[in-house]
């Protein structure tokens, strides 16, 4: 179904998104990334595995900065989007938020109803100018997110009264109404069925079109599904990045080999 | 296998660890079942305790009199200004209508005790009815004086009813002035000599009982004369101990001579029997007099005439014998105000309205004219202040609390002092806004600012810590999701976080300002407890609260009082009802935003 050879040729015309160099996060005297490097690039979805607790979640979390919220965490090293360090003092994170998207790994949309949660980051964002450009967003978000025909005819419900599935996908939708520019997913199907799963997978190789994505996830296949770049995590290291294909076909780390043949992790 | 669960079958079920299990179930349920029994049944006879108290204040009692609106008293030019009119001589109005409807009422004391029937508030109240239609003046009206609280207790039967005894002679009079004698040819006085006798078996108990404290005295002497060295020493405690003797005999041979006499055979043949304050009273209606016994010999009885019959009673079948349920001592009514007021009652001169009184007077020194008002909108004006301070500023301290500050020392200290304020005593409180806010910024005394404020610094712990357990209680997947679209901190507090934690938060709310409705003492300190005739306007006026309302009421001596308390404590319930009722449906209106 997904034919990796085909994703290969676009990679090789993207630029990059976010650079880090030489990252290391602490969580107090807990040192959960060590010294990571490496370049996302545009218009790609590139995977973060690797076994539980080994701090991909903590990396995904540093590109838009949501461990701020964190008291504990300390950032080191440098992370630069489109040039850019967002770990300056000038940059503001709520800003960056904006342009970094998230969709989390369980789904939680607003106890609010499907539109105004579509609809709550444009507006605080000012990106309407009026009702009907807010409706239009709104339509746009959820045709893009793959659930408008699930959802037009009750807009008004609760988000919450929707099943996981469509909670996921109504995330989505939120995430990508502010108009980001990379979009961070953290295990978004860890609580999704298999159907609901698949429905989110097709709809991350539809949203590589005009974003960056970047997923962490537990299941290798979906890495391999999704992907064409992924990054194995292990320990707070880095210990490969690369081509999807090349990762799963041919790992250069005996690391990478032992997880992607199912010996540790 | 060593083990024995699991051996037997599932069915079996008579393992003894399982029915120990079951037992302890068992016994876990009747343990909660009896709790809430308990408190069931206390909460029932509270309530039940406190509306009984209350029912005495439903209504209200009035007495209708015709009362001669004389012009020379009231008005004398003929003005027919209002002014001039309030300031007429009405309490003497009010007093010579009464002395003109009992005119056989003679003697000062008895006089005094009439006028009482009426409150001392009816004159004025007559007062703005004729102010307000001159025209009344010069003729004769029949005016409802609202009673007083002693003539509306008796009238509901608080002092107990005049029990009628059983008649079977025909009764003669004899009058002489005001003394009567009167006789029966049957013998119609054996309850009232039972009366008499109970009495005096009565005092004979009480002189037994001084004559066992003698004895006590004996005892005591009788051991230093055993104990005394000197000789001298001797003679002194034998002459106490002598003494101490024939006080006590004395005592029970007094004792043993009233239970003689109180054996119906010694009565009858003895001497008079005099029936004083002490005894229950005793009077007789007939042919529209009454008269009151004072003594009884064996062949009838004397008595006092207190409203004299139309003609002389001569061997006459129709007549009423009553007896009031308490001796005149242990009553407020006296035998005079029985009289007049049964009198009333016979005319149909006695109406019992609804209370609405209550609601709308503030506090009196007369329980007839007390109400609740002005202490109701006391608490209000107070509850308002404590509302507008302490809502925002514990909610802002929550939010800024949980969601904004470092978690350090200094929050760390910071909490554990909100959590200590909670449990200081209230009074503190009340020094604190003493000293501060009334003698260093000159809030003004008794105000329900002044009180508004303490109660907001005492309730603030409270709204604090259930506000930042509400705002701790929203998952923080919420935040994530507010922040990951780009929310910045404060959108996230006040979009998400806070509309998801207000009905926790308002409840908390709630209860702290249920506990602070419910405050008296801060209030005390602060000048809270004074006496205040006015309903208070705004929160710089003097006002008391309805707790500060009960609890004095609760203290004054007038029994009538007995009865405003519970109504009192009633109102103030349903102030608490009807808050908590607010919060019920405020949390309705918040959840169903989602």
């Amino acid at each position: 179904m997904y034919d990796t050879s085909d994703t290969l040729r676009d990679t090789t015309m993207t630029d990059i998104k976010f650079s880090a160099k030489n990252v290391d996060v602490f969580y107090g005297d807990n040192h959960a990334i060590k010294g990571i490097d490496v370049e996302i690039e545009d218009k790609t979805v590139t995977a973060f595995i690797g076994p539980s607790g080994c701090g991909k979640s903590t990396f995904l979390r540093c590109l838009n900065r949501m461990n701020d919220t964190i008291d504990i965490c300390r950032v080191t090293g440098e992370i630069l989007l489109d040039g850019e360090d967002i770990y300056d003092p000038k940059v503001d994170p709520v800003q960056l938020r904006q342009k970094v998207g998230m969709v989390f790994q369980k789904p939680n949309p607003f106890p609010k109803s499907i539109y105004d949660n579509v609809a709550y980051g444009p507006r605080i964002h000012g990106l309407a100018r009026n009702k009907a450009e807010l409706d239009e967003i709104v339509e746009k978000s959820l045709r893009r997110a793959a659930i408008w025909d699930e959802v037009k005819d009750r807009l008004n419900a609760p988000g919450t009264g929707l099943s996981g599935g469509q909670q996921q996908r109504l995330c989505i939708a939120r995430a990508i109404a502010t108009a980001p520019e990379v979009l961070l997913m953290d295990e978004p199907c860890s609580a999704l069925d298999p159907i609901a799963t698949s429905q989110v997978e097709d709809l991350i190789d539809e949203l590589r079109t005009n974003f960056s994505v970047v997923i962490v996830t537990h299941s290798m296949q979906q890495a391999a599904r999704v992907s064409q770049k992924t990054a194995f995590f292990h320990l707070g290291d880095l210990v490969e990045f690369g081509d999807t294909q090349q990762i799963f076909e041919n790992p250069q780390d005996p690391k990478t080999e032992s997880y992607i043949s199912g010996r540790i992790g | 296998m060593s083990h024995d669960i699991g051996a037997g079958s599932l069915l079996s079920g008579n393992n003894a660890k399982l029915r120990k299990r079951h037992f302890a179930e068992l016994r876990l349920k009747a343990y909660g079942i009896t709790a809430i029994a308990v408190a069931g049944l206390a909460l029932f006879w509270l309530l039940g305790s406190v509306l009984i108290q209350a029912s005495g204040a439903i209504t209200e009692t009035y007495v209708t009199i015709p009362v001669e609106l004389e012009a020379k008293r009231i008005d004398p030019d003929g003005t027919g200004d209002p002014k001039i009119i309030l300031r007429g001589s009405f309490d003497k109005l009010t007093k010579d209508a009464l002395k003109a409807h009992f005119p056989t009422v003679t003697g000062r004391s008895e006089k005094r005790a009439l006028y009482d029937v009426v409150s001392g508030g009816a004159s004025f109240e007559l007062a703005e009815m004729v102010a307000e239609n001159p025209a009344l003046i010069g003729q004769t009206i029949d005016y409802r004086f609202l009673a007083s609280d002693v003539a509306d207790l008796y009238l509901k039967g608080d002092f107990g009813d005049l029990e009628m005894l059983d008649i079977s002679g025909k009764l003669t009079i004899d009058l002489d002035g005001d003394d009567a004698r009167i006789t029966s040819d049957a013998a119609d006085f054996s309850r009232v000599l039972a009366e008499v006798n109970e009495r005096l078996r009565t005092d004979a108990k009480r002189l037994r009982r001084q004559a066992a404290r003698q004895n006590n005295a004996v005892s005591v002497y009788q051991a230093r004369v055993n104990a005394a060295v000197t000789e001298e020493a001797k003679t002194k405690a034998q002459a106490q101990l002598d003494g101490a003797i024939d006080k006590r005999d004395a005592l029970l041979a007094e004792a043993d001579a009233l239970e003689t006499r109180a054996s119906a055979e010694a009565t009858t043949d003895s001497a008079t029997e005099v029936l004083d304050e002490g005894n229950r009273s005793v009077f007789i209606h007939v042919d529209s007099g009454w008269l009151k016994l004072t003594a009884l010999t064996a062949d009838g009885a004397e008595g006092k005439v207190m409203v004299p019959p139309n003609g002389a009673i001569n061997a006459t079948s129709d007549w009423e014998f009553l007896m009031t349920d308490l001796p005149e001592t242990s009553r407020k009514v006296t035998d005079t105000q029985v009289i007049a007021l049964e009198e009333l009652k016979s005319e149909g001169a006695v109406d019992h309205v609804f209370n609405w009184r209550f609601f709308t007077s503030s506090d009196s020194r007369e329980p007839e004219l007390a109400g609740i008002r002005g202490a109701a909108a006391g608490s209000f004006w107070t509850m308002l202040v404590t509302f507008l301070l302490a809502f925002p500023i514990g909610v802002s301290a929550a939010i800024y609390l949980e969601e904004f500050a470092p978690k350090n020392k200094f929050t760390d200290f910071l909490e554990v002092n909100i959590n200590n304020l909670a449990a200081v005593p209230s009074i503190i409180f009340g020094l604190l806004g003493l000293s501060v806010f009334l003698g260093v910024f000159g809030v003004p005394r008794s105000a329900p600012l002044a009180g508004g404020i303490v109660l907001a610094l005492m309730t603030l712990p409270t709204i604090i810590i259930a506000a930042r357990a509400a705002i701790k209680a929203v998952p923080p997947s919420i935040r994530e999701a507010a922040l990951g679209v780009g929310a910045s901190k404060v959108q996230t507090s006040t979009h998400h976080v806070l509309p998801l934690a207000m009905p926790g938060i308002l409840t908390g709310t709630i209860i702290g300002m249920a506990q602070a409705l419910g405050e008296t003492a801060p209030l005390i300190m602060i000048g809270m407890v004074a006496f205040i005739v006015d309903v208070p306007g705004g929160i710089t006026d003097s006002a008391s609260v309805l707790p500060v309302q009960v609890f004095r009421w609760s203290d004054f001596p007038e029994r009538a009082f007995e009865a405003k308390t519970g109504a009192a404590i009633c109102v103030l319930l349903l102030f608490l009802v009807v808050m908590n009722a607010l919060a019920i449906f405020l949390r309705r209106r918040f959840e169903r935003r989602w």
